[in-house]
């Protein structure tokens, strides 16, 4: 039982991580001051959430028989640490884990490119989250309901922003309503992994854990097509989507931005600053 | 304005006030730029409330403020420096008032 709802906890703690680093990106670059602080305290609200799941999920993984704790990931790093017989915390998740043993969505680590791109992968990762999040209160796990209590307030605010902003551009001059358009267009075949359940997934919802994301994905068209209408864009059709980040399988972006993110720990084990 | 110069013309300035918390007045925070007022609201909320600052936010585009010239300080002002009884300082106020 432990062992799939860690690998759960991770798919949502994962694109946390993987979307605040990404817009953490923009600290320092934000096209004016007041959006630059913007797009940073909404990095840093992800990373608050990442940390709340990546701790319950050390705690489940340290309840985990030695063989087992073994058996889930493949990551070397990480095996070596389990193997110093110490349990594990929420940096080792975030800093020892390789690629294949993540389990965001690809979507969340398409790079950032320019400021339509940008708010275009947040406005379909910010609307999908707070329909997830709403679900998530009524989980029967107490602790990611409190997380999804916790977050909901900050993900309302993301989701609002990220909106707010395709709609100014979308409507806004030639230029703008161009690149908003193409943004949407180049990431919406990436939405539909968010909304198409894996075998974790379908455990989840099998134990009253998780929710149907197929429900969500009406919603979510709902919400999503109403901004861009609003934003006069067109809505891309729903053609082929891709899937595998939530089984560890993802674009090459993922490796860049585990490279910069865990650089320092695994150059210097155990650093700490 | 050539379409190049107006693309390029800065959002309009805003000035930021901030209640505290509930029963106290509003004081101005500072001021930020943005396109409209929902923008200016947002950008208040990330610039100046990030440290629980406040519960209530007003902005009010920079260029409605009409502000009284410095010139005039001394008619404005003055007068009212040797109007020492229009201060209530003449009353002695119990121990267990405070805040006054």
């Amino acid at each position: 039982m432990s062992k799939e709802l860690i690998k759960y906890t991770l798919q949502i703690a994962d694109n946390a991580l993987v979307i605040g680093h990404r817009l953490s990106e923009w600290c320092g670059h934000g096209p004016v001051l007041e959006q630059d602080i913007a797009i940073t305290n909404m990095a840093l609200d992800h990373l608050g959430q990442a940390r709340n799941l990546y701790q319950y999920a050390a705690s489940l993984f340290n309840e985990l028989a030695p063989g087992e704790q073994m058996q889930l990931f493949a990551s070397t790093a990480l095996q070596n640490k389990v193997a110093e017989g110490k349990p594990i915390d929420e940096d080792d998740l975030a800093y020892l884990r390789d690629s294949w043993d993540f389990y965001n969505t690809m979507l969340v680590e398409m790079p950032n490119n320019d400021w339509a791109y940008t708010i275009a992968r947040s406005f379909i990762y910010d609307t999908y989250n707070h329909l997830f999040y709403t679900k998530l209160l009524s989980s029967a796990d107490e602790s990611l309901a409190a997380i999804a209590e916790k977050s909901l307030k900050e993900v309302d605010y993301h989701m609002r922003w990220s909106s707010e902003w395709v709609i100014r551009l979308g409507d806004g001059t030639e230029e703008s309503t161009r690149r908003m358009q193409a943004a949407i267009n180049d990431l919406w075949a990436y939405s539909g992994e968010l909304m198409i359940m894996n075998d974790t997934d379908k455990w989840a919802l099998q134990h009253n854990i998780g929710t149907d994301l197929e429900q969500i994905r009406a919603d979510w068209k709902l919400r999503t097509s109403a901004v861009l209408n609003e934003a006069t864009l067109q809505i891309p059709a729903d053609g082929w989507m891709h899937t595998g980040g939530k089984n560890g399988r993802h674009t090459e972006h993922l490796g860049y931005v585990l490279a910069e993110l865990q650089f320092m720990q695994r150059a210097y084990p155990g650093m700490v600053w | 304005m050539s379409q190049k110069a107006d693309s390029k013309r800065e959002w309009p300035l805003w000035e930021v006030f901030i209640r505290s918390k509930a029963g106290l007045d509003h004081k101005h925070a500072g001021s930020l730029h943005a396109a409209d007022a929902d923008m200016a609201i947002e950008n208040a909320r990330d610039v100046y409330t990030r440290r629980m600052e406040g519960i209530s936010i007003w902005v009010v585009e920079s260029k409605y403020i009409h502000a009284s010239d410095p010139g005039d300080a001394e008619i404005l002002y003055e007068p009212a420096n040797d109007k020492i009884y229009r201060h209530p300082t003449f009353y002695n106020l119990p121990d267990e008032l405070t805040h006054m």
